[in-house]
């Protein structure tokens, strides 16, 4: 069986005046995967999702997302995929229910599809009691699995997730995943970035970037034996840090 | 040394933190460990003068932090967790201002920030603002440094950063430990509290333990065990109905499994089969630090 492939990158570059951000990386993810993105701060991890995302056009090379061109097809592209950030995108003065319905709106859903969705969001994440209040007064914890619901509100092909556990305590950061994991069982593709070594672990495969280039990719196994390491942290390292002691 | 006795600090109906007590001892590397909205910001502004607490009082070198708090900022340095750097002034702009206002320079405390300051100086002409994440943090840490402050307080210094800076900088703060200075670190990142001569985990306001890091995960209270298996989501699920199980949970590519003291690995084997589970390793192992703090948590 080969797996349908939803994204796909060929030779893509971004520079920046002289300075080359992203450096001909090519890769491909499979349906219902979780890919971790991995990378040093300043590897080039965002300057490559903001095009992935059709946000940023790339310099040269091509890549497709769920099926569309990067460049020529943004918003198709964007119609098929949802984002979420360590930033949540929750309006913070709008309630819970207000929330997904904006969101669900944006994303062109009837008012009948809204309304289900609402339920169904509200029921996976036992949040019925708060839907009238306010964002600004959900712990983070809630927020990020509420932004999360509403980043696949409309059943995207693939979501992106930008460091979404980010400062979480440890038993929410767990629950997040399970929620991660349902998602995959629905279809939807994983894109992930993360600094917690032991998430990247929860990922099918994971590619590492070092200055603009991916250095490695593989499933964890893979790369743990590679790398001759015991654990995702050790391989990090390894690859970060430019030719010491390998 | 830095004392905290019995502080509470109220936002009109959100208590921050509840009646929160801890010394920190001078020449310690000290963490505060805990997710956001624990509390930690709170404290760290308490401790640097910048909120008044609610109820009770915290002092540092017996400097009071609301009566004293001009004494208290010569002698500390704070990091906050938005690194407050000039983002349009350069590397060394930013050090020199801050070197200013404390009414010193960069060279007559040079010493104290060298290892840090030479991975910097390739880019002393270049914008705080245009600097990586690792090098913004290192920069910050130098500002905080630069009047040579007894104590030195960070909050989430290492929270967006990657796991190769946040081990060079955890390497820094080990090093200005010999030199003599007190830190107070907080953390989200349980692993870096392996790092720290005393921790204190908090959650919701309220302090949960207060030991060494390995005081803390020998007071784990059950026999833990790590199993790794095909399907780790699948196992956490069908390990739901294992009546030994006191609490599961997943850890990179394994899962922690919290059982009663009789349980052995015949038992968990035989539970794993009957539901047609093949385990590639199952073994007894010493909890962690997160181990413990999911412990006190539930």
């Amino acid at each position: 069986m080969t797996a349908e492939k939803v994204i796909k990158v060929k030779k893509l570059n971004k520079t920046f005046g002289k300075f080359i951000a992203v450096n001909n990386i090519s890769f491909d993810v499979k349906k219902g995967e979780i890919f971790g993105f991995l990378g040093a701060n300043g590897a080039g991890k965002t300057t490559a999702i903001k095009m992935l995302t059709g946000i940023l056009s790339s310099t040269s090379g091509e890549a497709t997302v769920a099926g569309y061109d990067i460049n020529k097809q943004r918003n198709k592209l964007k119609e098929n995929i949802g984002y979420m950030s360590q930033k949540f995108s929750l309006y913070e003065d709008l309630t819970l229910k207000e929330n997904i319905r904006f969101y669900g709106g944006i994303y062109g859903l009837s008012n009948k599809q809204i309304k289900q969705k609402t339920n169904e969001v509200l029921e996976r994440l036992n949040l019925q009691k708060i839907e009238n209040t306010l964002i600004s007064e959900i712990p983070l914890g809630w927020k990020q699995k509420i932004a999360f619901s509403v980043a696949i509100i409309h059943n995207p092909k693939i979501v992106f997730l930008d460091e979404p556990t980010s400062g979480v305590d440890p038993i929410t950061r767990r629950q997040f995943w399970n929620l991660i994991y349902q998602a995959t069982q629905d279809g939807i593709t994983v894109f992930v970035t993360t600094h917690y070594m032991d998430e990247a672990e929860y990922c099918d495969r994971i590619s590492m970037m070092v200055e603009g280039n991916i250095k490695a990719i593989g499933s964890v196994e893979q790369l743990l034996v590679k790398y001759k390491s015991k654990n995702m942290d050790e391989v990090f390292i390894k690859l970060a840090r430019n030719n010491e002691n390998i | 040394m830095i004392k905290i006795e019995n502080i509470s600090k109220n936002y009109n109906n959100v208590k921050a933190l509840k009646k929160v007590s801890f010394n920190v001892k001078d020449g310690q590397l000290f963490g505060l460990i805990g997710p956001d909205g624990a509390g930690k910001t709170s404290l760290f502004r308490i401790l640097t003068t910048l909120l008044i607490p609610s109820e009770g009082k915290a002092s540092i070198d017996n400097f009071d932090t609301v009566k004293n708090y001009k004494e208290i900022r010569r002698i500390i340095g704070y990091m906050p967790e938005r690194f407050s750097l000039y983002m349009d002034l350069t590397v060394q702009e930013n050090l020199n201002f801050f070197a200013t206002v404390f009414n010193t320079t960069i060279e007559e405390n040079y010493d104290l920030i060298k290892d840090i300051y030479q991975m910097l100086e390739p880019f002393k002409n270049r914008k705080a603002g245009d600097l990586s994440g690792g090098m913004k943090q290192k920069l910050a840490l130098s500002c905080a440094l630069i009047h040579q402050p007894k104590y030195l307080l960070l909050d989430e210094p290492t929270t967006g950063v990657d796991p190769v800076s946040r081990k060079d900088f955890w390497e820094m703060l080990q090093k200005l430990q010999t030199k003599g200075l007190t830190t107070l670190v907080s953390t989200p990142f349980m692993d870096d509290a392996e790092l720290c001569d005393e921790v204190a985990l908090i959650q919701n306001g309220e302090i949960m333990s207060i030991d060494s890091p390995k005081n803390i995960t020998q007071k784990y209270p059950h026999k833990l065990w790590e199993i790794i298996t095909l399907n780790n989501y699948h196992t956490l699920k069908i390990l739901d109905n294992f009546t030994n199980k006191i609490s599961a949970f997943a850890f990179g590519n394994a899962i922690h499994l919290a059982c009663s003291e009789k349980t052995n690995k015949e038992d968990i084997e035989s539970f794993l089969a009957q539901n047609n589970i093949k385990a590639k390793s199952i073994k007894i192992i010493n909890p962690r630090i997160e181990d413990a703090f999911m412990e006190l948590m539930t």
